[in-house]
């Protein structure tokens, strides 16, 4: 009903208005300022105010749905009087039924459970062209809706319809107006030309142009720079599939195809009927008054309705009775027949009749299989009407859908006519509509049957959510001496014990075989001391398959407990792509990549650490080497976390002083960096604070003193802990700073980490150059964070800056005590050789995902900053760290 | 520099900014319209507004308008006419 248009469009409308009068742009000016005014005061009215006006103009267009009926044909000369009035009662009652309790104004719709609410700000002034086709019909519908939406309209009918068209607006306008609308809310061009059509396209009083016409208008439209709403023409194939009801269907197609005259750019064009029932179709269509053309009449035909020159349907034909145009192109047809139909064999230039007919003549093709059919329907599809409207009648649910997936059509009508039906609201549940957006396809900007949404912009108010949180943890956790003994309570027929050489060796591994249970396979699996390389896990997985294990005790540091997570991930789902799992990720609960939960083994991995740092007896995280391809992969999932923990001391008596050193670090190194993190929580924040606490008071006792019970057990507990915090919470900057610096000069982690956090609390503490977003968090708060850990500490300091001072004094004044170097370069790494190392380690770093969950955002000059700071090293700590201390 | 003081009524836009034209005569320095009553306003009170801001131009006076709410302010914006007048609350 719209823009099918293309043969009555004689001259495309300039893309320029150069030659308009001094006086015809004043007129335009005028129009325009009015509308202007109108649409601006029109912002004021309320839902209430604008419903009130609605209702009235639908029933003055009602009630004049007749008097413009005659008006239309009687001008256009084209189509049917009664289905004209037809069509005005639909576009003012159908319409005024789908708007009626739509709001418009202000809050529109509303969706609590995802905190958005839309509101409605209107356009302003609308540039609408309306077409012959359909010219009352498309006014009275077009300005209901612009009522409904609070915006003007400048119309600008087809000159062919000017008269009709003009007293629709008048109508309309005298209607709202006596109900309060404002003036000048609708003006109509008098008598105009393609120049004025030009000009207010490129008006910036404008704010939209709605041209239902013909493409030249269309083009024209989109060309303009304003935004635009134009719609295509159509060429609707129609598939008579075998198992449709044919009674239903051939009725449906002629009172479709004869409505107005054929004048609805969504009526059916070309019916494509199977083999099996193309002749009681055809004689079903001749019992209703249907005229059969025979291959010399359907080229008679084709002659007489469509150009030779352009293949398009002449202009003379459109919207005229079957009798005519069968008398015109010299056939022989009753007086009464209401429908020509022409067969063809074809699509395409070669068969004329292939293409849109906006009269009552129709093409059919008789297709030997559905394939063949399908075809034929893209065909068509393809032959002018992509985009716009098809039609298909059949019971075969599957052959619709596949009708559905091929056919590119705004508006694809299941066993119901093709005008009516695309009109919407009568035979569907289709937005009633007096303008059809062809999509892509058809040059549109939409495929919707356009409605008071189009009208409006719609304004999305999208209120902060509350993000979901979480905590995760082994749900078993056993801690303190002798926790061990808990492995008794855990039945197995068949138990892996991974470990390494080291630890078998001083008696750990019989420590453990000690209680598990009698009658339990035992088979122990030592694996180098080493981050664990995939060959060595894999290996893992052989013996856990040959054993048919269904317990693993992972008996070691991080690197045991590692490998057991990945034995376990392979073993229960060998087809588990560790290369693909590693993917990397922003949001855990976002990522691409799933961990599988289809299983064909089921294991449980009890893990218990010989030392108390990493915590991974916890973590879901486990680090792999690749050593094939020179790289690491890290692996990050719940899934991972291991199913028991078990931490007890008498495992780590026996450490070094240095690795309890580094270990202790890297505890308090998770415990700060999970208290600062995006991520944390008041969940995370007690396990982080603990451990910190912890870690401060009982790391250089254990330093000290490595056979103190209590030091030992406090700073196993405070790595778990730490751990459980880091495991929700994440690391940070210094996490990501380290990694990259001990992987490029084979620092041990825990060192690599201690070179750098005096630097980073210092870094995270000052204002961010940059912020990182996180719907976590409310306001920046690492400072304060920080000055939390200090008065838990003790540390003192009256203001937030004084209590950070502190704490990086404590925290470097503990890196003393533990012996740790106090810059990079006391590493004997020379300048010259870090600087050189510089670029690459800045890139690992940026690249690494721990600072992801960094309170501040670093640039990579931060990185290099904070590198040459850990390079110089920390300096007066003692000093600094004695005034304060004084004054705490 | 003299605030004369005008308040418009609601219900008759247009007659109050035609009685307040006339007494720009008199006027030197700024004028302020009490604009508080009017919650709403049409196509003539535009039209109104933009021949009072002309006649105060042509006689080099200052128009301020005083409460105007949200709504009638937009439209101000809308139409261009904001940027004639000053806003006071």
């Amino acid at each position: 009903m719209t823009t099918c248009e293309a043969m009555l469009e004689r001259v495309q409308i300039p893309l320029a208005a150069e030659s308009l009068s001094e006086e015809r742009i004043a007129y335009l000016e005028k129009l325009v300022s009015q509308a202007r005014a109108a649409a601006a005061v029109f912002t004021q009215f309320t839902q209430e105010d604008v419903d009130r006006i609605v209702k009235p103009m639908v029933l003055a267009g009602l009630g004049q749905a007749q008097h413009l009926a005659r008006l239309a044909v009687k001008e256009t000369k084209l189509g049917v009087m009664e289905d004209k009035v037809i069509k005005n009662m639909v576009a003012t009652e159908f319409a005024y039924n789908y708007v009626k309790d739509k709001r418009t104004v202000g809050i529109i719709r509303e969706f609590p459970e995802r905190n958005l609410v839309e509101l409605a700000e209107p356009i302003g002034v609308i540039f609408s062209l309306t077409p012959i086709t359909n010219p009352t019909s498309t006014v009275l519908f077009k300005c209901i809706m612009a009522i409904k939406t609070r915006n003007a309209v400048i119309f600008s009918p087809h000159p062919n319809a000017w008269r009709c068209c003009s007293e629709a607006v008048r109508i309309m306008y005298e209607a709202a107006l006596k109900h309060g609308a404002p003036e000048g809310v609708f003006s109509c061009l008098e008598t105009h030309t393609l120049q004025d059509n030009a000009y207010l396209m490129r008006h910036k009083g404008i704010g939209l142009i709605d041209a239902t016409g013909g493409p030249g208008a269309v083009k024209a439209a989109y060309s303009s720079g304003k935004p635009a709403l134009g719609v295509g023409p159509g060429n609707t194939p129609v598939y008579l599939e075998k198992t449709a009801d044919l009674n239903t269907a051939v009725v449906d197609i002629i009172l479709s195809k004869t409505f107005d005259n054929g004048t609805i750019c969504a009526s059916e064009q070309t019916v494509v009927i199977d083999d099996e029932i193309y002749d009681l179709v055809l004689k079903k269509f001749a019992e209703l008054r249907t005229h059969i053309c025979n291959e010399k009449e359907a080229e008679l035909l084709a002659r007489m309705v469509i150009d030779p020159e352009t293949g398009f349907m002449q202009a003379a034909a459109v919207g005229q009775k079957a009798t005519d145009i069968g008398r015109l192109a010299g056939l022989s047809v009753k007086p009464d027949t209401k429908l020509l139909i022409a067969p063809i064999q074809g699509v395409g230039r070669k068969h004329p009749l292939s293409v849109e007919k906006l009269f009552p003549v129709l093409s059919v093709y008789r297709a030997k299989s559905v394939d063949e059919a399908l075809k034929v329907c893209v065909d068509v599809n393809h032959a002018g009407g992509l985009g716009h409207t098809a039609v298909i009648f059949s019971r075969n649910d599957e052959i619709i859908r596949k009708f559905g997936e091929v056919i590119n059509a705004g508006r694809i009508l299941v066993n119901s006519p093709g005008s009516v039906g695309a009109v919407g609201a009568i035979y569907n549940d289709l937005v009633p509509t007096f303008s059809f957006g062809c999509g892509t396809g058809g040059g549109n900007s939409t495929t919707d049957n356009v409605n008071i949404y189009h009208y409006l912009n719609i304004k999305r108010m999208a209120r902060r959510t509350q993000a979901h949180m979480w905590y995760r943890v082994p749900n078993q956790i056993y801690f303190n001496l002798n926790a061990v003994e808990n492995v008794r309570q855990f039945p197995s027929r068949s138990t892996i014990i991974v470990t390494n050489p080291s630890l078998e060796q001083i008696g750990h591994v019989d420590l453990v075989r000690r209680y598990i249970p009698e009658g339990t396979h035992v088979h122990v699996s030592v694996i180098p001391d080493a981050e664990p390389e995939v060959k060595v896990v894999m290996q893992g997985v052989e013996a856990l398959n040959f054993y048919k294990a269904d317990q693993i005790i992972a008996l070691g540091g991080g690197s045991v407990i590692d490998a057991a997570k990945i034995m376990k991930l392979k073993y229960e789902s060998p087809d588990a792509d560790l290369e693909e799992l590693a993917a990397p990720f922003l949001d855990l609960r976002k990522r691409v990549v799933q961990y599988p939960t289809e299983k064909i083994n089921r294991v449980r991995l009890i893990a218990i650490s010989t030392t108390s740092g990493t915590g991974s007896e916890v973590t879901p995280f486990a680090v792999l080497t690749d050593k094939e391809r020179e790289r690491k992969v890290t692996l990050a999932d719940y899934s991972l976390t291991p199913d028991v923990a078990i931490v007890d001391p008498q495992f780590v008596m026996s450490m070094p002083k240095g690795l309890t050193a580094d270990t202790g670090i890297d505890c308090l190194t998770h415990a700060l960096e999970a208290a600062v993190s995006t991520y944390a929580s008041a969940y995370t924040d007690c396990n982080a604070m603990q451990a910190i606490r912890m870690a401060f008071k009982y790391l250089p006792i254990a330093f000290e003193h490595p056979r103190d019970e209590e030091a030992r057990c406090m700073m196993h507990n405070a790595a778990c802990i730490a751990a459980m915090a880091f495991s929700n919470a994440s690391v940070g900057v210094n996490h990501a700073l380290a990694h990259a610096f001990g992987a490029r000069f084979h620092v041990a982690h825990g060192r690599a980490n201690a070179l750098m956090l005096p630097h980073v609390i210092a870094y995270n503490a000052a204002v961010p150059t940059k912020f990182l977003p996180s719907p976590y968090q409310k306001g920046y708060l690492a400072h304060k964070k920080y000055a939390m850990v200090a008065d838990l500490l003790g540390l003192g300091g009256h203001t937030v800056d004084e209590k950070v001072k502190n704490l990086i004094v404590a925290t470097e004044q503990l890196l003393d005590q533990l012996g740790f170097p106090r810059s990079i370069a006391d590493l004997e790494i020379s300048k010259e050789e870090f600087e050189r190392a510089m670029p690459e380690l800045t890139k690992l770093a940026f690249d690494d995902p721990s600072w992801r969950s960094n309170p501040r955002m670093p640039l990579m000059s931060e990185l290099a900053e904070l590198y040459w700071k850990a390079y110089e090293g920390r300096g007066q700590a003692k000093a600094v760290s004695a005034s304060h201390r004084k004054s705490a | 520099m003299i605030a004369v003081l005008l308040k418009v009524d609601e219900t008759c836009v247009v007659q109050a900014l035609k009685e307040a034209g006339g007494k720009l005569d008199g006027v030197e320095g700024e004028v302020v319209l009490d604009f508080s009553p009017v919650t709403r306003i049409d196509a003539g009170g535009l039209i109104a507004m933009e021949e009072f801001a002309n006649r105060a131009d042509d006689k080099g006076v200052k128009v301020a308008l005083r409460g105007v709410p949200v709504s009638v302010y937009k439209v101000l914006k809308l139409m261009k006419l904001a940027s004639r007048f000053t806003f006071v609350n």
